[in-house]
């Protein structure tokens, strides 16, 4: 057995990886520590886990050697301590923003201050395995994705790889998220009264996960826009670009049809039938599966490209434990099984 | 020996089944669309119609 601890492990992020890494054949949980909830139990905080696990929070500072650490801190923190993190584990898997990026001016400027550790950016590989399977392969840092880059990124990528977007044409991600994406602890926007019920516009421009779809996918001209929805868990990615002359709705098919073949959680959803046509996030609650659709007004070449995810799974927690499986040369479905449920 | 048909819709390889019969509605199994079988040999598929419906709004 492998043995992973967590930092940080009170908040979303953290309870999803303790819920996966419970149920892992190949991985033991030996810490999980939290500064504010130091000696409860971890059920205390993630009421699910209630009677799957005795584990007590423990203190960071008494962290002890494992072969796998999983950092779940707020953005910012694990660049602080990186060279200690590496001293007491052999990988890792950071869930942060702050390895994500590899170019320490990008960095600067999307998250508005010095990268603290920028010697370290490069060692670090971007843990989307649809994107770096094979460096993740060899990798002993990984960092985490941004939940809505994710959902961008995989919404846009098998029209990238296919090469079919038009030369100049701007793309444009429209993007609903849930609440769970701001994270365990509230703010007055997150107020249950102020937060029930919205469809509100929160980010028009220069989200900081648009960085990442620049870094990953090598767009330019990309905008992605953010939207609070009433959901909890869950992103929809609804991008809009031009295709180039000539491209038919078959060409998307052979774009998309191939890159969900070669990857166990993409999913084409494109429908003639029942309910569920198109890709939707509730139906993704607690799985690690990325649903993508798509839909071509051929007259003018309007290609709309969609991927729903549980922003806490494919988001965040799923990919991490993802890409360890990786690390670890497991099957990369290992613990991932869960299908989601149906009505929800 | 089974023939296969490209479906018109994606382009998703088909394989026919030997008892089929020009005038069945197949269902693609990549996009969905119904298929009529319209010749064996060579095997054709043309589009069947769908009925169209409210499915969500």
């Amino acid at each position: 057995m492998i043995r992973a601890s967590i930092v940080g492990a009170s908040g979303y992020a953290g309870g999803e990886l303790l819920r996966i890494l419970l149920d892992h054949p190949q991985v033991q949980v030996a810490q999980a520590t939290s500064r504010a909830h130091l000696g409860e139990y971890v059920y205390q905080v993630h009421p699910n886990l209630r009677k799957r696990t005795q584990l007590k929070f423990s203190d960071p500072a008494a962290l002890e050697p494992v072969e796998a650490l999983f950092l779940a801190l707020p953005h910012g923190q694990a660049q602080h301590n990186i060279e200690a993190y590496a001293a007491l584990a052999g990988k890792i898997v950071d869930l942060s923003a702050d390895f994500r990026l590899r170019d320490p001016e990008a960095y600067r400027q999307w998250y508005g201050q010095p990268h603290a550790a920028p010697n370290w950016l490069s060692k670090f590989v971007y843990g989307l395995p649809e994107l770096h399977r094979r460096e993740l392969a060899a990798a002993d840092y990984v960092s985490g994705v941004g939940c809505n880059a994710t959902a961008a990124n995989l919404a846009l990528l098998p029209l990238v790889q296919a090469d079919l977007i038009a030369v100049g044409s701007p793309v444009i991600v429209e993007i609903k998220v849930g609440s769970a994406e701001s994270g365990a602890d509230g703010n007055p926007g997150s107020h249950h009264p102020e937060r029930a019920n919205v469809i509100r516009t929160f980010s028009a421009f220069g989200h900081r996960h648009t960085a990442e779809v620049i870094q990953e996918l090598g767009l330019r001209d990309v905008t992605l826009t953010m939207t609070s929805v009433d959901l909890v868990r869950g992103v929809l990615a609804t991008a809009h670009a031009i295709v180039k002359p000539g491209v038919a709705l078959k060409d998307l098919w052979q774009a998309y049809r191939p890159l969900a073949a070669e990857n166990p959680f993409l999913r084409v959803v494109r429908e003639q039938r029942g309910i569920y046509r198109v890709p939707e996030p509730k139906i993704l609650a607690g799985s690690n599966y990325a649903d993508l659709g798509f839909d071509l007004d051929e007259s003018s070449g309007h290609v709309v490209s969609m991927c729903a995810i549980d922003n806490l799974m494919k988001g965040a927690a799923g990919t991490a434990v993802q890409c360890l499986n990786l690390m670890l040369g497991l099957d990369e479905m290992t613990g991932l099984g869960f299908a989601g449920l149906h009505p929800i | 020996m089974s023939a296969t048909v490209a479906c018109v819709e994606c382009a998703a390889e088909i394989e026919l089944t030997e008892d089929i019969e020009v005038g069945e509605i197949i269902v693609c199994p990549d996009c969905g669309v119904d298929l009529e079988v319209t010749g064996l040999e060579p095997a054709a598929v043309e589009l069947a119609p769908m009925e169209q419906e409210d499915w969500g709004e």
